[in-house]
């Protein structure tokens, strides 16, 4: 008798025996008795079916189960957490304890090496703050965002007020002018680990400037947060009025307060510190203002200072990178996110031997602008040494540079160790050992 | 006829009109006041500052008093917050080899007052009155050689009108627009 045959008999048997009487004592109506005898007969199908193939039941005895079975807590319920075997962790970024001595927060960087897909979940984003800060605790039914100065109608907005206007929601990474890579980094979290990605939601900064009609001679806003330093930034009206966001929600739920709660501005692309957490207060004005964040950016270089802005085609590979451990050769899909701040990314290409042959990567999923993106790449390692690199190229056809590409555009003597101007946006090279250990191959 | 020739123009300035106009009527319109109390982002040209004055003498009294020395060092270096006093190299040709230091090589006073006045003291923010931001921003530059006379009293009018030595020496930002590469000729 064949397979099939036997499940078959199996049916009609479980069919013929298990359908309660009292089901229609209880005077369920039809439909949810239907429902509720389907059930029943999947489950009593599977069990033959386990019965049926006779060997089943024993292989699974010999696979590892859970360690133990938790009973259901009210905290679980509430806010669910994450099980006990998963460590991913932020760390503090370049050594700089964060808290320090006075509590307050430095730059912490997101565990890129244990990312998959695009977002980076609230608890793992990476931060970084002006000064070092402490996080305000804000009432949300206290907080207003003030837009005013060269507007017709200076306005003042409370959180239900922005509630109630027209919403969009985008994914967008954020990344730190300082997301340097250096020979002494040794994994991922170090050399990258200053970008993260999220499902931000909110109103448009242009829907609110509407409102407010903003005046001729108006080139430039300043967006400043109610923290503590009350950071503030210089923003282009024409990049205001294009894609800039005010965000109330962040993968789903309220802003972090760590990333701004409960208002926060995103410049989609721009370097993070224009992504103003904390928003109170948006300035029309009709000039640059040389805020102490405008400082930050303040250079003699026009290159420089056209490269410190707007963030570069990028990308990195995730897994395997610095400090992971292949357990030998074979097949692996080596995974990678790939962003640029001007615009989404259009191909993504990989090499396994240092550079000399390249490969188009896959990219999973839509590739959305300004926004992590994944790609992927199938690769049988043979087990020998060997050099692993993407490169991203973005829809405006902005490629990648290695180092020594970027040194060569500027005319770097060749005795200099290769510095990237502006934010840096070079290729991450990872040696891969015969061991199957993965380090950081920045010369 | 007539009436068809001129409803081109009619259109043209029935959206202009709709433009100014709110199209949601969502928040409200803010108080003056609540203006002024907000308003402490201040340009290049001064006009947000506040009516007030001090002197490098009186502050490099509020200096050690508001415990700017605790964290900057009494001599404005050497304390575990950013150096504000640019390092002993003589005058130079270059200023910015002076470092990295807010009061001498931002391009405009008014930076030094702005970043005084909301971010400054650490943990008693917002508390310095004008006139004491007035006089520390006065120390800082006197602390710098950008001003030489410590009575020299500094108000709405005078700091505003001080000249940075890198007040036209620095790289403004490129004009922004959508879909641009980052810089004009750079594949990168």
């Amino acid at each position: 008798m064949s397979l099939a045959l036997k499940f078959l008999s199996v049916y009609f048997f479980v069919t013929e025996l298990s359908v309660p009487v009292n089901f229609i004592d209880e005077g369920i109506t039809m439909d949810s008795k239907k429902s509720d005898r389907r059930e029943f007969l999947k489950r009593g199908a599977a069990l033959a079916g386990g019965v049926a193939l006779g060997t089943t039941k024993t292989a699974n005895a010999q696979l590892e189960g859970p360690e133990s079975f938790q009973r259901g807590t009210d905290e679980i319920v509430g806010y669910g957490k994450r099980s006990r075997f998963v460590d991913s962790v932020r760390i503090p970024h370049g050594g700089r304890a964060s808290p320090d001595a006075f509590g307050l927060d430095f730059h912490i960087a997101t565990p890129l090496q244990d990312s998959v897909g695009v977002i980076t979940p609230s608890s793992l984003h990476y931060m970084g703050t002006t000064r070092g800060s402490f996080i305000p605790d804000i009432d949300p039914e206290k907080h207003r965002l003030m837009i005013h100065g060269m507007v017709d109608n200076p306005l003042v907005f409370t959180m239900d007020d922005l509630k109630r206007m027209p919403s969009v929601t985008r994914l967008h990474f954020i990344e730190c002018a300082g997301n340097r890579s250096n020979r002494r980094h040794t994994t991922i979290q170090e050399t990258h680990g200053m970008t993260s990605c999220a499902e931000w939601t909110g109103v448009l900064l242009s829907t609110l400037l509407k409102e407010a009609g903003v005046q001729a001679g108006a080139d430039w806003i300043v967006a400043e947060g109610v923290e503590e330093v009350k950071g503030a930034s210089s923003i282009p009206m024409t990049k205001a009025m294009d894609d800039c966001l005010i965000c109330y929600g962040m993968n789903g739920e309220p802003v972090r307060p760590q990333q701004g709660f409960p208002l926060r501005l995103m410049a989609p692309g721009f370097e993070g510190i224009f992504n103003v957490k904390w928003l109170r207060r948006i300035k029309v004005v009709d000039q640059y203002y040389m805020t102490y964040n405008d400082f930050g950016h303040l250079t003699q270089d026009p290159a420089t200072a056209a490269l410190g802005y707007q963030i570069g085609p990028k990308s990195v590979i995730t897994h395997p990178s610095g400090g992971q451990q292949l357990p030998g050769a074979g097949f692996y899909e080596v995974s990678g996110l790939a962003w640029s701040g001007g615009g989404s990314v259009a191909r993504v290409e990989v090499t396994t031997d240092g550079g000399r042959t390249w490969f188009d990567a896959d990219i999973r999923g839509p590739a959305h602008k300004m926004a992590h993106t994944r790609f992927t790449f199938e690769w049988n390692w043979d087990g020998s040494p060997c050099e692993l690199q993407s490169r991203c190229i973005d829809e405006i056809g902005q490629v990648q540079p290695s180092r020594a590409q970027a040194a060569e555009f500027w005319n770097q003597p060749p005795d200099q160790a290769p510095r990237v101007r502006g934010q840096d946006n070079s290729i991450q090279p990872w040696r891969v050992d015969g061991d199957g250990s993965i380090h950081n191959a920045i010369a | 006829m007539r009436l068809l020739k001129l409803l081109p123009l009619i259109l043209l300035f029935g959206a202009a009109a709709d433009a100014q106009s709110p199209t949601y009527g969502v928040g409200r319109t803010p108080t003056d006041a609540e203006i002024l109390a907000w308003d402490i982002a201040i340009s290049p040209t001064g006009e947000e500052l506040p009516v007030g004055s001090g002197t490098a003498d009186e502050g490099s009294e509020l200096y050690l008093e508001k415990g700017c020395a605790g964290c900057h060092g009494t001599t404005g270096a050497g304390g575990l917050a950013p150096r504000l006093v640019k390092r002993d190299v003589g005058v130079l040709e270059d200023p910015w080899q002076y470092g990295r230091i807010l009061p001498i090589r931002s391009p405009y006073a008014t930076s030094v007052w702005d970043f005084i006045n909301r971010g400054m003291p650490l943990g008693a923010e917002g508390t310095l009155t004008p006139d004491e931001v007035y006089s520390i921003t006065a120390y800082l530059f006197f602390l710098n050689d950008v001003i030489d006379d410590d009575l020299m009293v500094l108000d709405e009018k005078t700091l505003p009108a001080i000249q940075m030595p890198n007040r036209d020496n620095w790289a403004q930002v490129p004009d922004w627009f959508p879909g641009q590469p980052r810089l004009q000729g750079y594949p990168y």
